[in-house]
C-alpha cells in the first residue's frame, strides 16, 4: 500500500524461548485509528512495545515509512521517535517531576525552543487536556484519570505524527474513559495524526477505530484484520465475533439503561 | 449423616450420599481402579447428598478426567441445577496439556549448577552494567548528557545529610566496641593507653569505611533499587527511553555520582566519631584525654586516612552500581521491587567484603 505509515511483516514476538505471537503482518495507513485487540495476555502490549522499539522482534520487520525500524541504528530510531507521542498503561509520567516538567521533557529533549516558549507550550498542552493550573503538581498528587490526561499532554507536546496509546482508558470509570476517548478523537482530528491504540474496551473500539487487528492467545497468531465494525458482522472467526459482539451487546444494554 | 460412596459395578454407577461438608470424607482410592478398568460411561448419583463443598466437585472432576482419558464421560445425576452447571463448567475445559512446570529439588546437582551459573551471569552482567555506567559518567563529565542537576542534588541529599544520624550512631558505637575489645587485652599488660592506636588505625583504615558502606548498602543501595524498580513497574523507564533519553545518564549517573561524592565525606565523619567513641571508653579505663590525644598524634598518619578514603570511594561505586543495576534490571511486578532491594543489598555486601579483602591484600603487598 502506498501510504502505509507502518508496515509490519512476519513479526515473531518471543520472551526467550517462549513465543507469544507469530506471523504478524499488517499495515497502518496515514490518518488511521488503528486498534490492537485481543483477550488478556495475548501480547497486545508486547506488540506495542515492539512497535516502539522497547522490545526487539525475534523475527520479522517493522518499517516506518521507508525506514526499516528493526535494523535502524539508535540515531535513526531517535529521529523517528521524535515524531511520536506515547502514553503508557500506567501513564509513564516521571514521578520525581512536576506535570509541567514532565510535559516539558520532550520539548527540552528534542527542540531548540527557549525556556519561556517551552513553558507557554506546556501551559497550552495542559489546557488542551483540561489540566491548566496543575503545572506544579506532582503525578502522585493527582487522580488516575488526571495522570492519564497529563500523559496525553506530554504525548502531544511535540505535535506528533503518530500517537501510541496503551490501554488509555483502563481503570477509568465509564464517564472519564468516554471523555478521554472524545479527547483523543478531537486531538486526532485537529492534528491529523495516526493513532495506534491497544485496548479491549469495546466502546472505544467502535466509537473511534477504523482499522484493527485481533491477536488470538490460543493460536498465538493474528487471526483478523480490518475495520472492527466489519469484523463484528463478517469475521470468519467465531472468537472475533464473540469478542466484539458479546461485549457490544452489553454496551448496547448500557446505553439503553 | 456421614458421607458415603456406594459402588454399583454392573450399572457403572456411584451413589454418593450424606453430608459432604464434614471434615473427613470417604477415601476414593477404592473407586479409582474400578473406573479405570470398566470401559464405558459412568454415572454419579448425588441425589442423597445433603450438603457439599468444593471438595466434592474436585473429586468428581478427578473421576471425570480418568474417564475422559479413554474418551468416556462421567454423568452427574440428581444434582440441583446450580451444581450441575458448576460441574459442566469444570468439565468443559480440556484437561491441561501443558506438562506441569518442573522445579528441581533445592539440593541437587542441577540446582547447584543453575545456581552457580546464575551467580556467574550476574557477575558478568554487573561488569557490563559497570561498563555502561562508566560510559554514561564519561558523557556527564564531558557535558554531553541529559543528566539533570536537580536529580543529582536530590540524590546527594538522600545519600549524604539524610544518612548522618544513623552514621553517627553506628560509628560512635563501633569506636566504643573497638576500644572495649582492645582495652580488655591491653590492660593485662598495663598498656591501656594503646587503645588509642587500635581505635584510630581500626577506624581510619578499616571500620570507618566498611561500617559506613554496610549502612549505606542497606539504606541507599536498597533505596536506589526500590526507586528504579518502581519506575520500571510504572513504565517511567520506558517513557524515558522512548523520549530519547538514556536511563543510564538520566537516572543511574546522578545516583552513582551522588554516592561517590557523599561516601568519603561520611567516612571522614565516621572516622572522627569512632575515635571520639573510643575516647569515651578509654576515659573509663583511666586513660586521660591528653594521653589519648598524644597517642593519636603519633599513630594517625595520612596513609591510614587515604587508605580508608580509597576504600570509601571503591565501596560507594560498588554499592551504587549494585543498587542501580538491581533496580534497572528488575521485573515489572510489585514482587520485583522486593526482589530488587534484596538483590541490591546482598550483592553489594558481598562485593564490599571481597573488595575490602582485595584492597587489604594489595596494601599489604605494597607495604602501605
Amino acid at each position: 500500500m502506498g501510504n502505509a505509515v507502518i508496515q509490519v511483516r512476519d513479526l515473531v514476538m518471543a520472551y526467550g524461548e517462549r513465543v507469544i505471537q507469530r506471523e504478524i503482518s499488517f499495515d497502518v495507513n496515514a490518518g488511521d485509528i488503528f486498534v490492537i485487540m485481543g483477550g488478556s495476555g495475548c501480547g497486545k502490549s508486547s506488540l506495542l512495545k515492539h512497535l516502539l522499539g522497547l522490545l526487539e522482534p525475534a523475527e520479522g520487520s517493522i518499517t516506518y515509512g521507508d525506514t526499516n525500524f528493526t535494523t535502524a541504528d539508535p540515531v535513526t530510531r531517535q529521529l523517528l521517535r521524535r515524531r511520536w507521542g506515547i502514553t503508557y498503561q500506567s501513564g509513564g509520567l516521571i514521578s520525581a517531576m512536576t506535570l509541567a516538567e514532565n510535559v516539558a521533557l520532550p520539548l527540552e529533549q528534542y527542540s531548540d525552543y527557549s525556556a519561556s516558549e517551552i513553558s507557554e507550550i506546556v501551559a497550552l498542552k495542559l489546557a488542551l487536556v483540561g489540566l491548566d493550573g496543575f503545572q506544579s503538581y506532582m503525578p502522585s498528587e493527582i487522580s488516575g484519570g488526571m495522570r492519564k490526561r497529563a500523559a496525553l499532554a506530554r504525548a502531544i507536546a511535540l505535535d506528533p505524527d503518530i500517537l501510541f496509546f496503551d490501554e488509555p482508558s483502563a481503570g477509568l470509570d465509564p464517564i472519564s474513559s468516554r471523555r478521554l476517548d472524545d479527547l483523543i478523537l478531537q486531538l486526532k482530528e485537529s492534528t491529523g495524526a495516526t493513532v495506534i491504540m491497544v485496548t479491549h474496551e469495546l466502546p472505544s473500539i467502535f466509537t473511534i477505530a477504523n482499522n484493527a487487528i485481533y491477536l488470538d492467545a490460543d493460536s498465538k497468531r493474528m487471526i483478523e484484520t480490518g475495520d472492527p465494525n466489519w469484523m463484528r458482522e463478517h469475521s470468519e472467526h467465531a472468537v472475533v465475533q464473540q469478542f466484539l459482539r458479546r461485549e457490544a451487546d452489553t454496551n448496547a444494554a448500557d446505553h439503553a439503561s | 449423616m456421614t458421607p458415603s460412596v456406594e459402588i454399583d459395578e454392573h450399572q457403572k454407577r456411584l451413589r454418593l450420599g450424606g453430608d459432604w461438608q464434614q471434615p473427613s470424607l470417604p477415601d476414593p482410592s477404592a473407586v479409582l481402579p474400578l473406573l479405570e478398568n470398566q470401559a464405558g460411561n459412568w454415572q454419579a448419583d448425588v441425589t442423597d447428598i445433603s450438603a457439599w463443598d468444593s471438595r466434592l466437585h474436585a473429586l468428581l472432576l478427578r473421576l471425570h478426567r480418568i474417564l475422559a482419558r479413554r474418551g468416556d464421560k462421567l454423568e452427574l445425576t440428581g444434582a440441583p441445577e446450580t451444581q450441575q452447571r458448576l460441574f459442566h463448567l469444570a468439565t468443559a475445559v480440556a484437561p491441561p496439556t501443558q506438562a506441569p512446570k518442573e522445579t528441581p529439588p533445592l539440593l541437587s546437582i542441577p540446582a547447584l549448577r543453575e545456581g552457580l551459573t546464575q551467580v556467574g551471569e550476574s557477575f558478568l552482567d554487573s561488569l557490563a552494567f559497570l561498563g555502561s555506567a562508566i560510559q554514561a559518567l564519561f558523557r556527564v563529565v564531558t557535558g554531553r548528557s541529559s543528566m539533570r542537576l536537580r536529580e543529582l542534588v536530590s540524590s546527594c541529599y538522600q545519600s549524604g545529610p539524610d544518612a548522618l544520624p544513623i552514621i553517627v550512631l553506628t560509628s560512635v558505637l563501633v569506636g566504643m566496641i573497638l576500644a572495649y575489645l582492645g582495652a580488655a587485652q591491653l590492660q593485662q599488660f598495663g598498656a591501656a593507653v594503646y587503645v588509642a592506636d587500635l581505635v584510630a588505625v581500626g577506624m581510619l583504615r578499616e571500620m570507618g569505611a566498611l561500617m559506613t558502606a554496610v549502612v549505606m548498602a542497606g539504606r541507599t543501595g536498597a533505596a536506589y533499587a526500590a526507586q528504579l524498580s518502581t519506575m520500571q513497574g510504572n513504565e517511567e523507564i520506558d517513557a524515558i527511553q522512548t523520549l530519547g533519553i538514556d536511563p543510564m545518564e538520566f537516572l543511574v549517573a546522578p545516583r552513582i555520582i551522588a554516592l561517590v561524592c557523599m561516601m568519603p565525606l561520611l567516612v571522614i565523619f565516621a572516622d572522627a566519631l569512632g575515635i571520639l567513641g573510643g575516647a569515651l571508653v578509654a576515659g573509663g579505663m583511666g586513660v586521660t584525654p591528653l594521653q589519648y590525644i598524644s597517642q593519636l598524634e603519633s599513630v594517625m598518619t595520612v596513609t591510614h586516612f587515604l587508605v580508608g578514603l580509597t576504600k570509601a570511594f571503591v565501596f560507594a561505586m560498588l554499592i551504587a552500581v549494585a543498587g542501580c543495576r538491581a533496580g534497572i534490571k528488575a521485573g515489572r511486578s510489585s514482587a520485583a521491587v522486593g526482589q530488587a532491594t534484596t538483590d541490591a543489598v546482598v550483592t553489594s555486601v558481598v562485593y564490599l567484603i571481597i573488595a575490602d579483602a582485595a584492597i587489604n591484600i594489595l596494601c599489604e603487598q605494597m607495604s602501605i
